[in-house]
């Protein structure tokens, strides 16, 4: 049985390939994504297309400047790519919006707010009452078992206790998709690990689409449904990957391994590249 | 802990005795004339009697607790106090306003921030001239200069507060949905209220320093007038003790000001962000 069968050799895996029950959720479609810089341009994103589907747990994967967290972004509504298109449901992305919940790589809850508080925020804006945002706060510090932390602010939370709250914020809006920038990437390797088996029973649970940027392979492979690998700039995709092991996975089995190597090789190229253009700018300059 | 504590407040009580004592060795050796350096006793003394009510007390025309507080220092206190209150509500009312707009609105800082830093050098003492012209004497011409004093304070540290509120904490509002109005009410008023407190801090200070230059000038009651006053009459010990109040009531302030910051930042890192 093959493990990882990559849907397409070029770099924008075709509809056709997609194409079977899954209903599409998240289109990115022709997106290029140019950054003005002093003395002239930074492509971050090129010709990206890619279809993700309802459900889908898919891992953006690549070294830094790579334009995973630029598509990330432009899915979020932060930046509008410099042309193409994005929609979700259908719907073309114009702003960010509670119907794609995003969790940050440096958690930004509120550091005013309590941790209920935080939690209650986004239930506040859709305009709930008191009495509706009660216990589905409670049901959400119970679900990620913050329930003795609800009146703390977060500056005396540790790090993977402020991403539970940031991620239960986010659960909070019941958006359909969630955005993860590097969300476990300054965190402790065992906390990591627990994070990331609360994500996954939570996404199994909750049957969310979403979409996780992370430089880490292990990280990739553990999680994922589909790992796509994006080029150093300019960021296309290099490979589309559907990662096809029984879940829970055994990040020790050879499986696993064989899949590791695999998508070493094709990161480390991009890291080399990284590296090459990062040396050769600072010896320019 | 509790005796490190007191030997904390062993070593900070050792410089202000050595000093008290040096002083009060000077004047009882006649080495100063008590005109121009009275004794610290003769300064306590003074300082009693300048707390203590005037008349005797006489329960049918007052309460006792009228009585206690009818002595001349509780009114000049309580007449600078109610000018510094009355000053920094105005001075702060007009610059938080103002700063927040600055702050979040590019084009009104370009407008009005020239004018703001061409007045901003000009120290509340300056105004004095054109207060009294303005006002004439009284409470107003006072609490015109300390709202002056107040202001610059409060709305730069607003300006700033609000310019530096951490983009991603508007990203993620603006993730969970939140309008432009929410963002401002629930995350950059709170964001911001670090460098307001702090401007709101440094705006007491500035008042309390220009009430007492005020009272010289326009009114003739508070601790700033009183101590003038006493020059007149060469009593250089009430002048002391004046001085005096003035530093324990501005100590007061801080200590109160600082533990209501620290009330209302308790969310904040403090040193560490």
């Amino acid at each position: 049985m093959p493990i990882a069968a990559p849907l397409a050799a070029s770099p924008a895996p075709s509809a056709a390939a997609l194409a079977d029950a899954a209903r599409p959720h998240i289109v990115v479609s022709g997106v290029d994504k140019r950054f003005v810089i002093p003395g002239g341009e930074i492509v971050a994103l090129k010709d990206i297309d890619l279809t993700i589907n309802e459900g889908e747990f898919v891992c953006l994967l690549g070294p830094s400047g790579c334009g995973k967290s630029t598509l990330l972004n432009a899915i979020a509504g932060f930046s509008a790519p410099t042309t193409g298109t994005i929609t979700v449901d259908g719907r073309a992305v114009k702003d960010p919006g509670p119907d794609r919940g995003m969790v940050f790589q440096e958690y930004a809850l509120f550091p005013w707010m309590t941790v209920a508080q935080n939690i209650a925020f986004g239930l506040e804006i859709k305009g709930m009452s008191r009495a509706q945002i009660e216990p589905k706060v409670n049901e959400l510090l119970a679900m990620l078992k913050l329930a003795e932390f609800r009146d703390r602010f977060p500056k005396d939370l540790s790090g993977g206790m402020r991403q539970r709250v940031a991620i239960a914020r986010v659960l909070a809006l019941d958006s359909p998709v969630m955005l993860m920038d590097e969300p476990f990437g300054a965190l402790d390797a065992l906390t990591r690990r627990s994070l990331q088996d609360e994500l996954i029973r939570i996404w199994s649970a909750t049957g969310k689409t979403i979409v996780f940027v992370t430089h880490s392979i292990e990280e990739s492979i553990y999680l994922a449904d589909r790992i796509v690998v994006l080029t150093y700039r300019p960021g296309t995709i290099k490979r589309d990957i559907k990662v096809e092991l029984p879940r829970p996975r055994d990040s020790a089995s050879t499986a696993f391994n064989e899949l590791k190597r695999e998508l070493s090789a094709l990161v480390t190229a991009e890291q080399h590249r990284f590296e090459e253009v990062e040396v050769k700018g600072l010896t320019t300059d | 802990m509790n005796i490190s504590r007191f030997k904390a407040l062993g070593e900070g009580l050792l410089v202000p005795v050595a000093v008290l004592l040096l002083w009060q060795v000077a004047c009882s050796a006649g080495w100063v004339n008590p005109m121009v350096l009275p004794s610290p006793a003769a300064v306590a003394a003074r300082w009693w009697s300048y707390l203590a009510p005037l008349e005797a007390y006489d329960p049918a025309t007052e309460s006792w607790i009228a009585w206690i507080f009818s002595g001349e220092l509780i009114h000049d206190s309580l007449a600078s106090l109610s000018r510094v209150v009355m000053g920094f509500a105005v001075g702060a009312g007009l610059a938080l306003p103002l700063g927040l707009f600055m702050g979040t609105s590019d084009s009104i800082y370009r407008y009005v921030n020239p004018l703001m830093q061409l007045l901003r050098p000009i120290p509340p003492i300056a105004y004095i001239p054109l207060s009294i012209l303005w006002f004439g004497l009284g409470n107003a011409p006072a609490v015109f200069l300390i709202a002056i004093g107040a202001f610059f304070p409060v709305l730069m540290n607003t300006i700033a507060g609000v310019r530096h509120v951490d983009s991603i904490y508007i990203r993620a509002a603006r993730s969970l949905g939140a309008s432009r109005l929410t963002i401002f009410r629930r995350v950059i008023l709170p964001a911001a209220t670090p460098y307001i407190l702090s401007g709101a801090r440094i705006g007491i200070g500035t008042a309390f320093i220009v009430v007492i230059v005020a009272e010289m000038i326009a009114v003739n009651n508070g601790l700033g007038f009183r101590i003038l006053e006493a020059r007149e009459y060469f009593w250089s010990d009430k002048i002391i003790a004046g001085m005096l109040t003035i530093g324990l009531i501005g100590l007061a302030i801080d200590l109160a000001v600082s533990r209501l910051n620290n009330h209302l930042l308790r969310w904040h890192r403090g040193l560490e962000s």
